[in-house]
């Protein structure tokens, strides 16, 4: 019976974890996956649809909320939702003023994107683990992951966008010419030492958008984790545990996407420097 | 936990997403957010002007008041001295007439005593020579005497 149990909650971690996969199966061809060996055996050439409709919805609320607030914006008594919008405008403008100096006024909107969309990603957890599994499973669809941040793929793929910009902007300003010296020269001047600098910027470089990945990944999967084992507890004890734990992940929740935004900011500003 | 296409997609979303946003959803807020600051910004600024400009009325109209009671004041002043003045000048006037009349009754009481003097003077004679006949019940040369008494008179 013991032994039951552990196999039920094992596989129903695991239900949780798994995404809903479609993709190239060396054996089935191209079709949803029903299990996560087979999820694991199409390779690269597989989406997850859960996180990319979740994600993109979110985006889209997003863009959407503040696109109504931007159509209705008045300079004169802004009704609640642009108040709303606002101070989030506000707030990220400040951040971008205390943190980026460079003028390039495609910083501020690249953060609020990134902010809002990240934050209402990570809410989505907020909502119980069990609901859209169920739910999309009663519609005929095995997995149902519906926080996009806790699918590595989706932080790598925004830190991904980030490092381009990064690129970009290194480009951009310093010339390919003064980012390829930036790259070779700092932190040793000296053409001996060439080598040794381009492995130690490169590996810098490269580390930015993964530590961004990843950080926000493991803390949002850990979350997650830790909410799927609250499930798996007795009905009367889950919410003792659950809304502590639900409570505390608002700030981990926000904190994420500040930190993410914050550090993206910090990348772009290195990036407009020279040195 | 795969690494798959999930990754691309989601690049392309970002993308897609911060191109929609610098393009439609910045600008507008930002706009009217700047607008509205510089709006409140100036209605503070008005706000201050006008409480400064208030405050200079309130001290014009004080200098005003401070002046026109000073002038009233002055006005005042002249007139009651205006007034004292003319009194004086009354006042002299009536003496200076008191003191033509007195001058000219006097004058004319003087020309009385003479004419009365005069009177008696031309009586005088005629009494003395009228007492001097009943005296000496003598018939007198009245020529001579007359004469002589006429001096006397004219002495008198």
């Amino acid at each position: 019976m013991a032994a039951d149990n552990e196999i039920s909650a094992i596989y129903y971690i695991q239900h949780h974890l798994q995404n809903l996969t479609f993709g190239r199966h060396p054996e089935n061809g191209w079709s949803l996956a029903s299990t996560s060996a087979e999820a694991t055996e199409m390779g690269f050439w597989a989406i997850h649809l859960d996180t990319m409709g979740w994600s993109i919805a979110m985006g889209v609320l997003f863009l959407g909320l503040f696109h109504k607030a931007g159509r209705m914006a008045t300079t004169g008594v802004p009704g609640g939702l642009q108040n709303a919008v606002e101070m989030v405008i506000e707030f990220i403008e400040n951040l971008t003023r205390s943190t980026f100096h460079g003028k390039n006024p495609h910083i501020a909107p690249i953060a609020l994107t990134l902010f809002v969309w990240i934050l209402l990603m990570n809410t989505l957890k907020i909502l119980p683990v069990d609901y859209f599994p169920e739910l999309f499973g009663r519609l005929g669809l095995e997995y149902m992951k519906i926080v996009p941040t806790t699918d590595v793929n989706a932080t790598l793929g925004m830190a991904l966008g980030v490092f381009f910009l990064i690129v970009f902007y290194s480009i951009k300003v310093k010339g390919a010419g003064g980012f390829a010296k930036e790259l070779s020269l700092t932190p040793f001047n000296h053409w001996l030492l060439i080598p040794f600098n381009l492995i130690l910027e490169i590996v810098g470089l490269i580390v930015k958008p993964i530590s961004l990945a990843l950080r926000l990944f493991g803390n949002m999967f850990a979350g997650e984790v830790i909410f799927i084992l609250i499930a798996l507890l007795p009905f009367w004890a889950i919410w003792v545990l659950d809304v502590p734990w639900a409570i505390f992940h608002i700030l981990v929740v926000s904190l994420q996407a500040f930190i993410f935004t914050t550090l993206s900011i910090v990348y772009l500003s290195a990036a407009h420097e020279h040195h | 936990m795969n690494i798959n296409m999930t990754l691309i997609g989601q690049t392309i979303a970002f993308a897609i997403f911060v191109w929609f946003c610098i393009k439609y959803v910045w600008p507008p807020i930002s706009t009217a957010l700047h607008e509205r600051q510089k709006k409140i910004a100036d209605g503070l600024d008005a706000a201050s002007r006008a409480s400064r400009d208030l405050e200079l009325a309130q001290e014009q109209a004080a200098q005003t008041l401070r002046e026109s009671k000073e002038q009233a004041s002055q006005i005042l002043d002249q007139a009651n001295k205006r007034s004292s003045q003319m009194i004086e000048e009354a006042r002299e006037q009536a003496r200076a007439e008191g003191e033509r009349l007195v001058a000219g009754a006097r004058a004319e009481i003087n020309q009385e005593i003479n004419r009365a003097k005069e009177e008696l003077r031309a009586q005088v004679a005629s009494l003395a020579i009228v007492g001097a006949e009943r005296v000496l019940e003598a018939s007198i040369d009245e020529k001579a005497h007359r004469k002589l008494l006429d001096k006397l008179a004219a002495e008198l």
